[in-house]
């Protein structure tokens, strides 16, 4: 009887011109265990084998850059003898399958790369995208991802302190689930996972090896969904966080007490890729005992003990004489700890059996009852993996952006007369994307540790360094709306955002880490957003003079018929001299000034008011000015230094209105202010085009900021004052206005005036009302300080 | 000289950290306790702190009470030293049942983390003594099994002896009941923490540990870990507490 199975390869997630490449490094043909490590290692999670060509491109270098690009975590310096580790990973395929665990599990991974690198882990943020959220798919998947990242972290101990939540309909049937980590190390703490030293010990400690998780990283990761999805959850790792605190404080008293010559977490590809990489690094080889991994259950196939992505596990790389101090200390965390293997000169990875009596004598020397299951050179895993050079196509059918200082045109001359723009900016405010997210943050242990000083939920996080003055300013931002359009925008602009966002505060972006969402590589059109989403990143750190220390690629975004939209999400770090210099977004008082640096451009497209009342066809999203961008955010770090700002927001999702509107909500006291709208109010209200700030100063000195503020080049206009409780937008004729707003119907002279009250419900309340959440306790957040 | 106060680390223990730092900021030596260990170490109060003690997965605080560490922070108890347990801290005392009731899930079956108000019920006690007023008292709470309950007769009997330290209370001041979102978990009568018949040992779910500096958003949990450094002081200075009871009070009670 024959059977038509498709050869082994195939059903591993390799194509044929990869087996070919195997060969071609083995100079044989693999066995079936071979081609299962070779599976997961050249994933494209583990590989990068489309997107290399293209990261290269990237910059990565700066003067405070520590450990960078290639590490499992970028760490800078940051003065007094400390530096900062950090990191984002996707965790997509495993929370759309099963959301608790995908998302838990998520956290654990991005947790241990940190402190894999000698880091205490002092932040989470996630950033979560969905579709409809009306959707009841949608809903169970809200609430187990957000399930999962709180059960996780708030039960390691780590605060969840900032993120974004989305929703759009490119991602009904491939959630996003983005984590990213920030941890704090001593200089001289700093462990490379490098398997340095031949004769050295290979330490496996944390869990035990099970079946969970086999091929994560192929199966799941690195192909689109089709219609088998249940099928796929044995994919799915399974977290346990009272492990992962344990494996993290005995992480680092090993650390701490030197006993290490290097770390590096099994995550994807398990024990496969820890020791290949490890190796790697160091031109090294690895002799691997398979008996000697402590495992769940009897009856582990080879294979499946090798790529197992069974959770909360390390492998260390021990000198012989300090086994005995390394198993102390993780039995004191009670840790099952093992010698699995020896590093070797012979840069193999090798895998042995002598069929579970122990294949390794104590001398690191094969037994002579042990069998070779398993030989390949440790950079044909990892380094000399296979790159493919992936075929690009610019669509046919492309929207651009408008050239920069290209005239507002009527077609974004909304609202229309009769139509308040009052109602519209409490549409916004209460929308699923802009209203308040304290349903989902307040699930989350945001201040443990003691560090937190800016609470999620108000632009970005703030974490003070115990023991200097010093603070840590974090946040995450991916425009997908905007990159769906013009993909090398979409990307610019995400950087652009998340250090505004970090400039903001006073702080000086130090590092980007990114998450580049993406759909199947293999697809030209597919290929091409990639490519430009990597290029607009790359341009953006070049302009901003910030290095990228490392990130992840999540590819083959893809549900039957849709491709979600170009996602690069960007995580950022930066840094704050004095804590007590901080600027927050909220208004600090009345009868402040307040005053509008930079000018609106044309373009509604990709804007949430787009979401709400739609743009014209023809309309494209705002241009973004680079160099601009670069010279707004040293204004206002100059600015805020000076003390010349009272609280500072930028423009962004909703526009200038919700983000006046959220100041005077946030600060508890209203506005008033005169806006020249000219053609477009709709532009000059709700448009989100970039490189804009509203920002709050005392009126003596009004005039310091706009010097300072023409000083740097840049438009500036005071336009208003804090005080009252309305937020009133009084429209006016701008530049060039001669009334030809009336001639097409419409008219400027209809004002916004709402209570700041009403603001603050629609906020409030729009996120429960979107998910069904609505319960009294789940009710309103306390908007004032 | 700063007074001794011992910190119980369980494994998954993690505001541990949170609580080094109440204590150092109002002036006492921190002193770890490993949950192994049955020695005190000389301390002259304990804390325990919260988070999650061997994981929490069966219920909070129900295998912690089991461990070495716990059987000497009885004795210790016993000897009317103070003890103050905060979040999973609170949970470990109220399963050794060194304090009375029992900590829920919470009405909203969700972990819930946010800034609460507090009002201190009585200020002549070893845990609220330096408070300057009843409040309220901003500080955040962080937990998902934090619901207070005890049957009716037993919330009356704890009212009558003035057990209930501190309670949830709204913008108003007024005590939020269990479904009013002031009140963080459905706490019945709003109780955040309570304490034994004696009178030396205390839980709370809200965290005073994190709430000791401005710049992390209030310091209105200091006056309660300066009380407890204060009541260290003065029974180490002379092995009994204000505004606690004898032994032979509590037995005829």
């Amino acid at each position: 009887m024959t059977v038509d199975a498709p050869p082994l390869h195939r059903a591993l997630g390799l194509a044929d011109v990869e087996l070919d490449a195997i060969r071609d490094r083995l100079g044989r043909d693999p066995n079936d265990l071979e081609l299962a490590m070779f599976s997961v290692m050249w994933s494209e999670h583990c590989s990068y084998k489309s997107s290399r060509p293209l990261l290269r491109t990237l910059p990565t270098t700066g003067d405070d850059v520590v450990a960078g690009v290639g590490e499992q975590a970028g760490v800078i310096a940051i003065g007094d003898g400390l530096a900062v580790a950090f990191k984002i990973e996707s965790h997509n395929h495993p929370s759309a399958v099963e959301p608790y665990q995908g998302a838990a599990t998520g956290v654990g991974g991005i947790l241990r790369d940190v402190f894999a690198m000698g880091a205490r882990p002092i932040a989470v943020l996630d950033a979560l995208r969905f579709g409809d959220p009306s959707d009841a798919r949608t809903r169970h998947l809200v609430d187990g991802v957000v399930r999962g990242v709180g059960g996780y972290g708030n039960c390691v101990g780590v605060p969840t302190v900032g993120g974004e939540l989305v929703f759009d309909p490119s991602y009904q049937g491939n959630p996003l689930v983005n984590v990213m980590a920030i941890g704090l190390l001593e200089d001289g703490k700093l462990t490379r996972a490098s398997a340095d030293g031949p004769g050295n010990l290979v330490v496996l400690y944390g869990s035990a090896t099970g079946r969970d998780g086999i091929g994560g990283a192929s199966v799941l990761a690195s192909a689109t969904f089709g219609t088998q999805d249940p099928s796929k959850r044995p994919a799915v790792q399974v977290g346990d966080p009272f492990a992962e605190k344990l494996l993290i404080e005995a992480t680092l008293e090993l650390i701490a007490k030197g006993l290490v010559v290097s770390i590096q977490d099994l995550g994807a590809a398990g024990v496969t890729c820890a020791v290949s990489e490890t190796a790697d690094r160091a031109g090294t080889g690895v002799l691997v005992d398979l008996d000697a991994i402590p495992r769940r259950e009897p009856g582990l196939e080879p294979f499946e003990v090798m790529i197992s992505e069974s959770q909360e596990r390390m492998v260390a790389i021990v000198e012989p004489g300090r086994w005995e101090a390394v198993r102390a200390v993780c039995q004191r965390w009670d840790l099952p700890v093992a010698v699995i293997g020896r590093v070797t000169e012979e840069p193999d990875i090798v895998v042995l059996t002598a069929d579970g009596a122990g294949a390794l004598d104590t001398d690191g020397r094969p037994v002579e009852a042990a069998r070779e299951l398993a030989r390949i050179p440790a950079r044909a895993l990892a380094s000399e993996a296979i790159v493919f050079e992936r075929e690009s196509r610019q669509p046919a059918r492309r929207r651009a952006a408008p050239a920069p200082g290209a005239p507002l045109e009527p077609v974004d001359a909304l609202p229309l007369r009769g139509q308040d723009p009052g109602a519209v900016l409490l549409a916004l405010l209460g929308s699923p994307n802009l209203s308040s997210r304290h349903p989902v943050y307040e699930q989350y242990d945001s201040n443990v540790q003691s560090n937190t000083v800016a609470a999620p939920g108000r632009g970005a996080a703030v974490l003070r360094i115990k023991g200097t003055t010093k603070a840590l300013v974090a946040a995450t931002d991916g425009n997908a709306p905007v990159g769906a359009i013009d993909p090398w925008l979409g990307a610019a602009w995400s950087v652009a955002e998340a250090a505004r966002n970090v400039s903001i505060t006073g702080a000086r972006p130090l590092g980007v880490t990114n998450c580049l969402n993406y759909g199947d590589p293999t697809r030209p059109e597919a290929f091409w957003q990639l490519a430009e989403g990597v290029r607009g990143l790359g341009d953006a750190c070049r302009a901003l003079g910030v290095p990228v220390t490392g990130g992840n690629v999540s590819l083959y975004n893809e549900a039957p018929g849709s491709a979600i939209d170009p996602t690069p999400e960007i995580g950022i770090v930066g840094l704050l001299a004095d804590v007590a210099t901080l600027v927050g977004p909220a208004f600090t008082g009345d009868d402040h000034a307040i005053v509008l640096v930079g000018e609106a451009a044309a373009g509604l497209a990709g804007s949430e008011y787009e979401r709400l009342a739609g743009a014209a066809p023809e309309d494209g999203p705002p241009a973004l000015d680079l160099e601009r961008e670069r010279r707004l955010q040293a204004f206002i770090r100059e600015a805020i230094a000076r003390g010349l700002v009272g609280s500072c927001q930028d423009v962004s999702g909703g526009g200038l209105a919700v983000a006046v509107a959220e100041m005077a909500i946030w600060g508890g006291t209203g506005a008033r202010l005169r806006l020249p709208v000219g053609d477009s109010p709709a532009v000059a209200l709700f448009g989100e085009s970039p490189s804009r700030l509203v920002v709050e100063t005392l009126p003596r000195h009004a005039p310091a900021l706009e010097l300072l503020a023409r000083h740097h080049g840049l438009p500036v206009e005071t336009v208003g004052t804090t005080g009252g409780a309305r937020l009133m937008i009084e429209l006016t004729g701008g530049r060039g206005a001669t009334g030809a707003a009336e001639e097409r119907g419409g008219s400027i002279a209809d004002a916004l005036d709402v209570p700041v009250a009403d603001l603050r419900h629609a906020w409030e309340h729009g996120l429960n009302r979107a998910l069904g959440w609505d319960a009294p306790w789940a009710g309103a957040a306390e908007g004032a300080r | 000289m700063s007074v001794r106060v011992g910190v119980v680390l369980f494994p998954g223990s993690n505001r541990d950290i949170d609580a080094i730092n109440g204590l150092t900021v109002a002036g006492a030596e921190p002193v770890i306790l490993w949950h192994e260990q049955a020695d005190l170490d000389g301390v002259s109060a304990i804390l325990l702190p919260g988070g999650f003690a061997y994981g929490d997965y069966l219920r909070a605080g129900v295998i912690a009470r089991f461990s070495p560490v716990m059987r000497s922070v009885a004795a210790f108890a016993g000897r009317g030293g103070p003890v103050l347990g905060i979040c999973n801290g609170f949970q470990v005392l109220a399963e050794a049942g060194l304090v009375p009731g029992a900590l829920l899930r919470n009405r909203g079956l969700r972990f819930v983390c946010r800034q609460v108000s507090l009002r201190a019920e009585h200020l002549d006690t070893p845990f609220t003594r330096e408070l300057a007023g009843a409040g309220p008292l901003r500080m955040p709470v962080a937990h998902g099994e934090g619901c207070y309950f005890a049957d009716d007769a037993t919330l009356d009997a704890l009212e009558a002896d003035g057990r209930v330290l501190w309670r949830y209370v709204g913008e108003d001041g007024e005590v939020a009941a269990p479904d009013e979102r002031a009140n963080p978990n459905g706490s019945l009568r709003g109780i955040a923490g309570v304490r034994n018949a004696a009178g030396n040992v205390a839980g709370l779910m809200p965290h005073p540990e994190t709430a000791v500096e401005s710049i992390l958003g209030s310091d209105d949990g200091l006056g309660i870990l300066r009380s407890l450094v204060v009541s260290a002081r003065e029974y180490a200075q002379t092995g009994e507490l204000s505004g606690v009871r004898a032994a032979a009070a509590v037995a005829a009670s």
